[in-house]
C-alpha cells in the first residue's frame, strides 16, 4: 500500500517543483475531409474536428482534478494541410480559408493550439505544397491558434534546398505581417528535418499520414523536478550517482504522463499513441533546463562542457522514461528554447550563450534552434543558411532538428521582445552576418548521406 | 479502483481528523488507513479511502473536503490513488 512519504513526495513535485503534464494532443486525420470543393472541404474539416475533440478540454480538466496533477495544454494535431487541400485549393488564398476554418474549430473546442498547417517537402514540392508554404505569412497573420511547420529534409532524402531557400523568405514575410505583435507569427512556425509523425508538441505537431484516424499523444515535462533532485546532491557526486538520480526522476515523471495518456484515451474512446519524453521548460522560475545544466556544474548554460552535460542529461531522461511508458515517440529529449526558459535568457544576457553554441547543443538533444529572436533586418538568405545548417545536423545524425527563429521587425541586438504566456520573452541575439547567398541560391537538393543507405 | 488518497497539510489544530472523518461517515466513504507525520512543523495526514459507497460524486466530495479544510486553516486534497501507485510502484 502507498505510504505517506510517497504521497508527500509526489505532491511536493506537483506543488513546488512544477511537475505537470505539458500537453494532451489529439491527432486527427483529415484525409477523409478532402474534396474538390473548397467550401465543402472546410465544412468537413470543421465538423470532423469539432465532433472528435468536443470533449478533449473537459476530459483533460477532469483528469487533472481527479489526479491532482496540472495538465497545462490541450491541443490538436492534424494531417498536413497541403495534402488535405491539394484537390480544392487553387491559390494560396484558398489555403488561407482552410487556415481560418482550423482556427475557428480550435476556438470552438477550446484548445490553445492546433498544429498541422504543414507541408512535408523533404525531397520535392508539389504545386499544392508551394501554395501552402506561400500562404503561411497570411495564415499566421489572420489566425490566433494555428501552428505551421514545413519539413525540408530527412536522412533518407537529403535536404530540399529549394524549400530551405523559400522558407527564408516565408519566415521574414511572416515576421513582417505580424510586426505589430513583435513578429509573433514566427513563434508558431517551425522548419524541421526528420519531423516525426506523432509529435504532440507545438509548433511542429502534425498528424502524419502513417497514423490512424485519431490518436492521443501526451507530452510530459518536469525540468523543475530534475533540478530539485540535482540541487540536493553534493557537488562532488560522481557521474554514476548523478545519472541514476536523473533516470529515476525521469521514470517517475513519465509514469504520470503514461497514466494521464491512458485515462484520456479510455475516456475519449480514442487509442493511445505515444508519450513524448521531453524536458520542456516554461518561463516559470526553476522550471528550466539551463538551471539543470547549472546544477550539473556549469556557471551558465553555454559554458564549455554544456554540450556534454546536455548529451548526458538527454540520454538519462530517455533511459528513465523508456521503461515508464509502453510507447515512446515524438521528439523525446530535452528542449532548449531560449525565450521559454529563464535560465537560457539569463545565459544569453550574461554573454554565455550564442546561436553557434546553441547549434552545437542541438546535435545532442531535441530539437533545434528554438524560440530565438534575431534582428529584423537579417537577410532571408542568412535565415536559409541557418535552416540548412540545422537540417544538416538532423540529416547526418538521423535525428529531428528544427528551426523556430523570430526575426523581430524593428528590433536590434540587445532589445527585448515579449511574446507572452508560455512563449515567454527573449533578448535579440546577434547573427553571423557573413554572406551565404551563393550557397543558398543554388537550386535542387543536397543528396542523402551515405549512411542512410541501409537496405 | 475506487481508492482516493486524501491529504491534509497545515498547522496542527484540534479536531482536524474529527471533521474530515465526520464528513466521510456522512457520505459513505470508507477509511482504509490513516497515517500522519510532522514535516517542518507542518501537520501532514494521509488517508486511504474507498469511495465505492460514496453518495456524492468525486468533484463534490473533493470540494466539500477542501472547504472543510479551509475553515480550519489547513489544505485538504483528494486524488485518485493511481497517480501515486503509478509513480512509486512498478
Amino acid at each position: 500500500m502507498i505510504n505517506i512519504s510517497e504521497v508527500l513526495e509526489t505532491n511536493k513535485m506537483i506543488e513546488q517543483e512544477n511537475l505537470d503534464v505539458r500537453t494532451i494532443t489529439m491527432g486527427i486525420s483529415l484525409l477523409d475531409c478532402a474534396s474538390d470543393d473548397l467550401e465543402h472541404t472546410c465544412r468537413n474539416i470543421y465538423e470532423k474536428i469539432v465532433s472528435l475533440a468536443k470533449d478533449l478540454v473537459k476530459t483533460g480538466e477532469d483528469i487533472s482534478r481527479e489526479f491532482g496533477v496540472p495538465i497545462v495544454n490541450k491541443r490538436i494535431s492534424i494531417t498536413p494541410v497541403s495534402i488535405v487541400g491539394s484537390s480544392c485549393c487553387k491559390s494560396p488564398e484558398d489555403y488561407v480559408k482552410i487556415a481560418q476554418t482550423l482556427d475557428k474549430a480550435a476556438h470552438e473546442v477550446g484548445v490553445n493550439f492546433i498544429g498541422g498547417y504543414s507541408a512535408i517537402v523533404s525531397k520535392g514540392m508539389t504545386c499544392s505544397d508551394v501554395m501552402l508554404i506561400r500562404s503561411i505569412p497570411e495564415a499566421m497573420a489572420c489566425t490566433e491558434r494555428l501552428c505551421s511547420s514545413v519539413n525540408v529534409g530527412s536522412t533518407k532524402t537529403g535536404i530540399n534546398m529549394d524549400a530551405v531557400r523559400l522558407m527564408g523568405d516565408v519566415i521574414l514575410e511572416t515576421a513582417e505581417r505580424t510586426k505589430e505583435r513583435d513578429s509573433l507569427g514566427c513563434a508558431k512556425l517551425v522548419v524541421l528535418c526528420n519531423a516525426p509523425d506523432d509529435n504532440p508538441f507545438m509548433a511542429g505537431a502534425f498528424h502524419g499520414v502513417s497514423e490512424s484516424d485519431a490518436i492521443i499523444n501526451v507530452g510530459v515535462s518536469g525540468p523543475g523536478v530534475v533540478k530539485y533532485v540535482l540541487e540536493h546532491l553534493p557537488q562532488d557526486t560522481n557521474f554514476e550517482i548523478l545519472c541514476e538520480a536523473i533516470k529515476k526522476t525521469a521514470f517517475k515523471i513519465t509514469r504520470v504522463g503514461q497514466l494521464v495518456a491512458q485515462e484520456a484515451s479510455r475516456r475519449l474512446h480514442i487509442p493511445f499513441g505515444i508519450i513524448d519524453l521531453s524536458l520542456a521548460p516554461t518561463p516559470a522560475i526553476g522550471d528550466s533546463v539551463a538551471d539543470i545544466l547549472k546544477y550539473i556544474g556549469l556557471e551558465q548554460a553555454g559554458a564549455p562542457g554544456t554540450t556534454a552535460a546536455l548529451a548526458m542529461l538527454n540520454d538519462q531522461v530517455k533511459k528513465g522514461g523508456v521503461m515508464a511508458s509502453s510507447y515512446v515517440g515524438g521528439l523525446s529529449g530535452a528542449f532548449i528554447p531560449v525565450s521559454e526558459d529563464q535560465g537560457m535568457i539569463d545565459a544569453v544576457n550574461a554573454g554565455a550563450l550564442t546561436i553557434e553554441k546553441l547549434e552545437a547543443m542541438t546535435c545532442v538533444c531535441s530539437v533545434g534552434l528554438d524560440m530565438i529572436a534575431i534582428p529584423g533586418d537579417t537577410k532571408p538568405t542568412t535565415i536559409s543558411g541557418i535552416i540548412a545548417d540545422e537540417s544538416a545536423i538532423g540529416m547526418v545524425n538521423q535525428k529531428t532538428t528544427a528551426v523556430r527563429i523570430i526575426p523581430v521587425i524593428g528590433k536590434k541586438v540587445g532589445d527585448i521582445v515579449e511574446f507572452g504566456g508560455l512563449l515567454g520573452y527573449a533578448p535579440i541575439m546577434p547573427v553571423n552576418t557573413f554572406d551565404c547567398s551563393v550557397f543558398v541560391n543554388r537550386a535542387g537538393r543536397i543528396p542523402a548521406p551515405i549512411h542512410s543507405f541501409k537496405n | 479502483m475506487n481508492r482516493v488518497i486524501v491529504t491534509v497539510v497545515g498547522k496542527d489544530t484540534v479536531g482536524i481528523i474529527a471533521a474530515v472523518c465526520t464528513y466521510m461517515a456522512s457520505k459513505g466513504i470508507n477509511i482504509l488507513d490513516i497515517s500522519q507525520t510532522i514535516v517542518q512543523e507542518y501537520f501532514n495526514m494521509m488517508m486511504i479511502t474507498d469511495i465505492k459507497g460514496c453518495t456524492v460524486p468525486f468533484d463534490v466530495m473533493s470540494s466539500d473536503l477542501q472547504k472543510i479544510g479551509e475553515d480550519m486553516g489547513v489544505q485538504v486534497k483528494c486524488q485518485r490513488e493511481d497517480i501515486f501507485d503509478k509513480m512509486h510502484r512498478i
